[in-house]
Order: structure tokens, then sequence, then C-alpha cells
């Protein structure tokens, strides 16, 4: 389905239509993401518009994603010392951040998939601060996952272990792993700026496969490096290109130590055009509120973002950072009378 | 960590020197403590959904309520 047509003004010049127009037709009636260009005009809409944005995208989230909202807890299985320079990350071992390396051990793994089963949850992702997995870290994660089943627990496991080779592929979907996360954090042509001891190509090929091997995927990133608003529409393109299963997105927390340390916190309204844009570009895509959401909106604007195209948050805390209680959510989704997935949905 | 000890758990610096509300304003809503309030030595910290755990190697762990 191609774009609405353009309207031509009176005077013979082109002018662009309204792009929250052409949205409902071709967004919300035919259920096909809006184009780059159409994502740039919509990230310049006037803060006067983002109620109607936010609509725009609640509707198109219940209309082909349906009411449920997936629930997911995260955990760090191994924690800091990372050789990699993600400028966002306090867990790269070459920024003076204060954040320690850290392993946690099986039991603790168990208890954490407990805690976050017990929330109602249907996803555990178990995420660990490397360039890719060693031997020993696989070694870790089929520990776990043998644990936590051990444990009477169903929960769905999801892992983000970085790079991956076709053999640490086919390891995970063996061990029963069943959605792989991994970022392509922002958009290619600002990636560079970002990170520059992997590519972005590289990161694109372990989604591949991936994908290949049939394990869902989990690809999203971060807004706030720096990137332009012509670059999030770009990032918004290239990951509605990847036809991701579930699109995390996070809002920059700028922690200390990092290069990112004094970048300013993503303002509110802001960061509401980019969840309405985003979801507009993926109508049909798990779209998951991740990390940042609390600096950035605080606890009103998680309901707005909630009713503005989010389909899916990760409760309780993230990796490194501090989250809001998981009951505080929970209550959230109660008081908006979005029901939570259950597991035998998904399986 | 006691918000009442010799140094802050966000900065690691001395609590009676400089301004630490930026300091307070993260710790607890996103970020666990990292210097320990007693001696500031880096602690190692594991956040998991429910909570978080911190240890200092001269003054044992912390966590969460
Ligand atoms: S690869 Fe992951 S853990 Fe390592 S620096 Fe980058 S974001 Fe951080
Ligand atoms: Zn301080
Ligand atoms: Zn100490």
């Amino acid at each position: 389905m191609s774009a609405a047509p353009e309207q031509t003004a009176p005077g013979g010049t082109e002018q662009p239509g309204d792009v929250l127009a052409e949205a409902g037709e071709r967004v919300l009636e035919g259920g096909v993401g809006l184009t780059e260009e159409q994502v740039r005009r919509v990230l310049a809409l006037p803060d006067e518009r983002i109620p109607e944005l936010l609509a725009l995208a609640h509707e198109v989230r219940v209309r082909w994603c349906g009411p449920e909202v997936e629930v997911e807890g995260i955990v760090s299985l191994k924690t800091g010392g990372c050789p990699e320079d993600c400028h966002f990350c306090s867990q790269s071992g070459r920024f003076p951040s204060p954040v320690r390396s850290a392993w946690l051990d099986v039991p603790g793994l168990v208890r954490a998939a407990r805690q976050t089963a017990d929330t109602g949850a249907t996803e555990f992702c178990v995420v660990a601060a490397v360039r890719g997995p060693d031997a020993r870290l696989l070694a870790q994660v089929r520990a776990g996952i043998e644990a936590i089943r051990a444990d009477g627990n169903p929960i769905q496991i999801a892992c983000s272990l970085g790079m991956l080779t076709q053999e640490q592929v086919d390891e995970l979907v063996a061990m029963g792993v069943h959605r792989y996360n991994h970022n392509l954090e922002t958009a290619r042509s600002h990636f560079p700026n970002v990170v520059t001891t992997h590519s972005w190509e590289e990161r694109w090929d372990t989604l591949r496969m991936v994908r290949a091997a049939g394990m869902e995927v989990c690809c999203g990133g971060i807004i706030g490096m720096g990137e332009s608003q012509a670059q999030r529409a770009e990032f918004a393109a290239q990951l509605a290109a990847l036809e991701p299963d579930e699109v995390p997105l996070n809002f920059l927390i700028p922690n200390p130590g990092t290069p990112y340390e004094d970048y300013p916190v993503v303002e509110g309204a802001e960061a509401l055009r980019v969840v309405g844009a985003f979801r507009l570009a993926l109508p049909r895509t798990i779209l998951r509120f991740a990390g940042g959401r609390e600096l950035t909106f605080g606890d009103l604007g998680a309901k707005r973002g909630m009713l503005g195209g989010i389909n899916a948050i990760i409760v309780g805390n993230y990796l490194t950072n501090l989250g809001r209680p998981a009951w505080e959510d929970l209550d959230m989704l109660e008081e908006l009378a979005m029901p939570i997935k259950e597991l035998n949905r998904t399986l | 960590m006691s918000a009442g000890g010799v140094y802050c758990g966000y900065c690691g610096r001395a609590r009676d020197e400089g301004d630490h509300g930026a300091c307070a304003r993260r710790l607890g809503v996103v970020d666990p403590p990292r210097f320990c309030a007693a001696c500031a030595r880096r602690m190692v910290v594991q956040v998991t959904p429910g909570g978080w755990t911190a240890s200092c190697g001269r003054h044992g762990e912390s966590r969460s309520a």
C-alpha cells in the first residue's frame, strides 16, 4: 500500500498533507507502517497535536496488536567489565563508571526468575555485559535455564548476550531460548558516534542468524544519544525493515563516568512524540517501554505512553539501574483495564 | 545505604562537601548506591528485578528493603 497522495496547493506548489490523516488511512486502516519521511513529519508535529498523535497510536496498537500488554522482567547475569565502548553504557570497562564487575550465581538467577513470574510476567530476559558469549557464559546460561525449569517455573526465557556465532545461535535454540535481544541502538548513520569497537553491520548479522534459526527477534535502541530527528526517523525505518517481533524503547539515563553523563534527559513531550511515531512506523510489533522512562516521564508519562501505542513493559529493576516497583506498573495496567498477556496464550 | 553516612552513595564524595541534591534525586529512583557510605569504596552491586545488594570489601553487604 502506498502513501496517501499529497495535496496540491492552489498555487500549484506541492504541500505535504496532514500526516496524521495519512496515518489514519495507511496505518490504522491498512496496517502498514509509515515511511521514513512520514515518521519525520510526525516527529515534527507541534506539542498541541501530541494528544491526537497518541490517540491514533493507541487505536493502531489495539487494532493490530490487541488489548493485551506483555510484561517482562530482566536480570544481569554478568555485570560490568565489558570490552566494548558503547558510550551510553555504565558497564563498559573502558569508562570510569562506578559499576563494578559481578556475576549472579544460579540460585540468584532462579530467585530473580521466580520474582518475575510472580508478577504475572511471561518473559524473563537474561542479560550479560559482553561483546559476545564465551563457553563459560553459555554454560552458566544453560545451568541457569535448567535450574529455572527445575524450580517449576514455566516463564519464557529470552537472552541478550551480545554478538553470536552460528554455533552459539544453535546452542541457544537447543537450550529452549525463544527470543533473543540484540539492539541496533540507534540509526545506522549515527552508530559510529556511539560505538567504535564494533559496527552496526556486525549487529545486523547476529540478528539475521537469530531470525533464520527461528528465535524471535527483539531489537530496539535508546533515544537521546545526540541523534537528530531525521536520524530517529531513519532508525524507525531501519527497525521496520528488520521486522522484529519486539522493539524495546529506552530513553537515555545519563550514567556517571560514561561519555554521555552530561547529556540531558529526554524531555517528556519529546519522548511521547517518539512513542507515537514508532508505533505508527511499527503497527504490528510488540513495542516495549524499557529503561529511562522513570526519569523521562515520571508516573504520569508512563500512563500516557501506555495509552499512546506501547503494549509491553519491563517491570521492576533493570540491569544496573532501578525501575519503578513492579506493583506500581501492575496497578497502572489494572487501572487502565489493560489485560496482561498470559503464558498459555503465547505458547 | 543510610543517608546519614559520611560519603554519598551516588558520587562517593564526602557528604559535607558540595551539594548532593542531584545525587539524592537519582538514588533510589534509578540508581542503587555505588559507594560505601562509611569508606567511599566502590561496592559490588547486583540489581535484580525486585531489589539490589551492595557489598563493600570492608563494611559488608547492604540491601534494598
Ligand atoms: S556491548 Fe553491551 S554491555 Fe558492552 S558496552 Fe556495549 S551496551 Fe554495554
Ligand atoms: Zn553525591
Ligand atoms: Zn565500606
